[in-house]
């Protein structure tokens, strides 16, 4: 398998009877009409063996089993075909090939029938009330379809607005102090920062429940206790990290030319940040934004110990408990009875279709603008495509696409 | 912008006038009031991050006084029980924890092939359009909230894992981990909790490979592919070896996920503690996770609600370690490294 092996020795290794054919070079790459009759052959022939095997020999497998037997099963026979034919070299790399392609497909599934569950559950007790009601007078013999999420969704909007606002600028400073500062203390903070981003989002809601809530249990003043304003602080917690992290990846890839134009210009670094890095990286950061929202606005465990749900509306964020959709939806579902499991999927296919919209939202800011024409004087964010997770290539385009 | 300069430059050969002496030119940066200002506000920033994070584990801590006081912080750790009906309470971590790291190894497990296989699906078996496509796909698994997998493991894809166990059990029971006790329910089993954290693990674990993967020098690919080396050849000599840090720490950035992972794991795990000297069954129904464990308790009375702080306490110190340590692994596996100012 080393690369001092020769063609001429491969083929003697493989070949068995040694008849004097002409030496053909080896190519690897090579993909003829020819190999794809040997692929869909071993993929038939794995099927109906297994098909035997599961079904007409034994009992007891499952749909599962089967498909996992046939595909091994077929990776074996494909290989055995190709190294007849080409070699174990290129027998290897064509069963990889077909190992590495199936298995990212294979990740596809899982999200495809995530989100086809959610839709068709969700549907059957979705209806229009759902926005604008709450669940006042609801019993549990009542259909799925009566009451609605209405308190849940304006506490969601309170709770993630006031996240936003809390950590919005203490997050945009700390992605400044990355990366426009020179301080020694950048790379504590940015591990800080990466270890943040990795903390469970339950333990942000017991901080807050440990500093705000339990201390002051028998003040009985509202503020601090149970309420929105509460979960708002575990959300923006969470929301922080994310928040930082991408703004950070988007200011690296504004082209340092800019930022030595406008020190050289005689401004400072604040105004340097200000006029000229923030509005270069205008559209990433609103993905971020977005990004730090669509986080926030799935998340469950910390509003147990901060929020705690209700079942009816309290548009005051700053007294009683408050619910919200994810609330909404793990209270409901964990009820016996199936009208509340219902309503639980109607706000579970509510909370998707938020998530699913602020998702778009963010790649449509920060789409790679590179070939457009138009905004060629504009960053492109191409180390952006990657929105979700953290991110720190140094995007060559981005340097190049300085405008001039 | 800062440090020194000097203002000489070997090469030229220029004639300098008699008596030239030659002076180091030094080049400081004096800040203005509003640099200051701005050099300060954003400082704090940073440095409120850090505080920040330190203040959660000292409240914990100060919170959590009670319970941590009265079993003692050793037999917490090493307690496997969980009662608060008897008196004195009797709780303790461990059986927790056990839950906890076996649901987030078999979550690893499963997702760290996969995550390699997508990763190296986007880099190098992709063109370009279709790799932005697979990002966005594994970008949207990501975006997907921990709860809607919860619902879903809970409510579908436990029906579909069940026959799966049952086919393990039976088959492969010989092999102590795959052991079940006959009649047990295979529903709510360590297993299934295992596949869906994979599910969300998986898109963290396929970026930090993927992008350590894409920073290959291209050169060494090449030539791989020059001297008449296969892609997978190319893959296994250059791309791997290169990308070994990358993989190692991506893993455990998703450990560390997969540790904390919070409510589908409350969905899908009965959250009854492990009891020691009971042999481990991950294909039954039973165990119990730090965090799922925390969440199902929510508004419980003042002792076990400083019992809980003191489990989020272990949970945020464990969690802490292994994603720092990840971030240092990750890091310095990036031939980026040194050019990350």
């Amino acid at each position: 398998m080393t690369a001092t092996e020769t063609p001429a020795a491969q083929a003697a290794a493989t070949r068995t009877p040694p008849a004097p054919r002409r030496r053909a070079p080896r190519r690897p790459r090579e993909f003829t009409t020819f190999d794809v009759w040997i692929l869909l052959g071993s993929l038939v022939s794995a099927i109906s063996l297994n098909w035997l095997i599961f079904y007409r020999f034994t009992v007891g497998a499952s749909f599962f089993g089967f498909i996992v037997g046939s595909y091994l099963t077929f990776l074996v026979i494909f290989a055995a075909v190709t190294a007849d034919r080409v070699g174990r070299l290129v027998a290897t790399d064509r069963v990889m090939t077909v190992v590495v392609v199936s298995a990212a497909a294979i990740v596809f599934i899982p999200l495809v029938l995530l989100v086809g569950y959610i839709l068709v559950q969700g549907l059957k007790a979705l209806r229009p009330n759902f926005f604008f009601n709450d669940q006042a007078g609801i019993t549990p013999v009542m259909p799925s379809t009566s009451g609605g999420g209405y308190h849940a969704i304006v506490g969601t909007i309170e709770q993630v607005g006031l996240a936003l606002i809390e950590s919005l600028p203490l997050a945009l400073a700390a992605a400044v102090f990355l990366n426009e500062s020179r301080s020694k203390w950048r790379r504590p903070v940015r591990i800080f920062v990466d270890a943040m981003s990795g903390l469970p989002s339950i333990v942000a809601g017991l901080f807050i429940f440990a500093v705000f809530i339990l201390p002051f249990a028998k003040s009985g003043n509202p503020l601090f206790g149970y309420n929105g304003f509460m979960a708002s602080l575990a959300l923006a917690i969470t929301m922080l990290p994310t928040i930082t992290r991408t703004v950070e990846v988007v200011l690296r890839l504004v082209p340092d030319g800019l930022r030595e134009a406008s020190l050289a210009l005689g401004s400072s670094r604040a105004r340097t940040v200000w006029s000229v890095v923030f509005p270069t990286a205008k559209t990433g950061m609103t993905t971020a934004v977005v990004l730090g929202i669509a986080r926030a606005v799935g998340e469950t465990a910390p509003l147990l110990f901060t929020a705690f749900g209700y079942d009816l509306m309290n548009s005051n964020p700053f007294a009683g408990s408050q619910e919200s959709l994810p609330l909404f939806v793990y209270r409901n579902i964990r009820k016996p009875d199936i009208s509340a499991i219902e309503r639980g999927f109607a706000g579970a296919l509510v909370l998707l279709l938020i998530v699913l919209v602020l998702f778009a939202i963010a790649r449509f800011f920060g789409r790679d603008r590179s070939k457009s024409k138009k905004r060629a004087s504009r960053v492109s964010f191409s180390g952006l495509k990657s929105t979700f997770t953290p991110s720190r290539s140094t995007a060559s385009p981005a340097k190049e696409a300085s405008p001039s | 912008m800062s440090g020194t300069l000097v203002d000489e430059n070997p090469t030229d050969e220029a004639p300098r006038p008699e008596g030239h002496v030659r002076t180091k030119r030094i080049v400081t940066e004096v800040p203005s009031a509003v640099d200051r200002r701005f050099n300060f506000i954003t400082m704090a920033a940073g440095i409120s991050v850090l505080v920040l994070l330190l203040l959660v584990g000292l409240f914990l801590l100060i919170q959590s006084s009670d319970a941590l006081g009265e079993t003692g912080i050793f037999t917490f750790l090493t307690r496997t029980e969980w009662r608060t009906d008897v008196q004195p309470a009797r709780i303790g971590v461990l059986g927790l924890l056990t839950g906890t790291v076996l649901v987030a190894l078999v979550a690893i497990v499963i997702a760290v092939p996969f995550s390699v296989f997508c990763a190296l699906a986007i880099t190098d078996y992709s063109t370009a359009k279709r790799r932005k496509w697979m990002v966005g796909v594994v970008d949207l698994l990501a975006a997907v909230p921990s709860l809607l997998f919860g619902l879903w493991g809970f409510l579908y894809l436990s029906d579909k894992i069940v026959p799966i166990s049952l086919w393990l059990s039976q088959n492969l029971g010989f092999i102590p981990l795959f052991k079940t006790e006959s009649d047990a329910s295979l529903t709510g089993s360590i297993f299934i909790a295992g596949i869906v954290v994979a599910l969300m693990v998986l898109p963290i674990i396929t970026s930090v490979v993927r992008e350590v993967f894409s920073q290959t020098p291209p050169g060494e690919k090449e030539a791989a592919l020059a001297l008449g080396g296969t892609r997978w050849g190319m893959i296994r000599t250059v791309v791997f070896p290169f990308g070994k840090g990358g993989i190692i720490g991506g893993s455990m950035l998703g450990l560390g996920r997969a540790l904390g992972e919070t409510i589908a794991v409350a969905l899908l795990l009965p959250q009854v503690p492990q009891k020691i000297g009971e042999s481990i069954h991950i294909l039954q129904n039973g165990g119990a996770t730090v965090s799922g464990f925390i969440a199902n308790r929510a508004g419980a009375d003042s002792f076990t609600t400083s019992g809980l702080l003191a489990a989020g306490l272990v949970l945020f110190i464990i969690t802490l370690g292994t994603n720092m340590i990840a971030s240092v692994v990750v890091s310095k596996s990036r031939s980026g490294a040194g050019v990350d100012i």
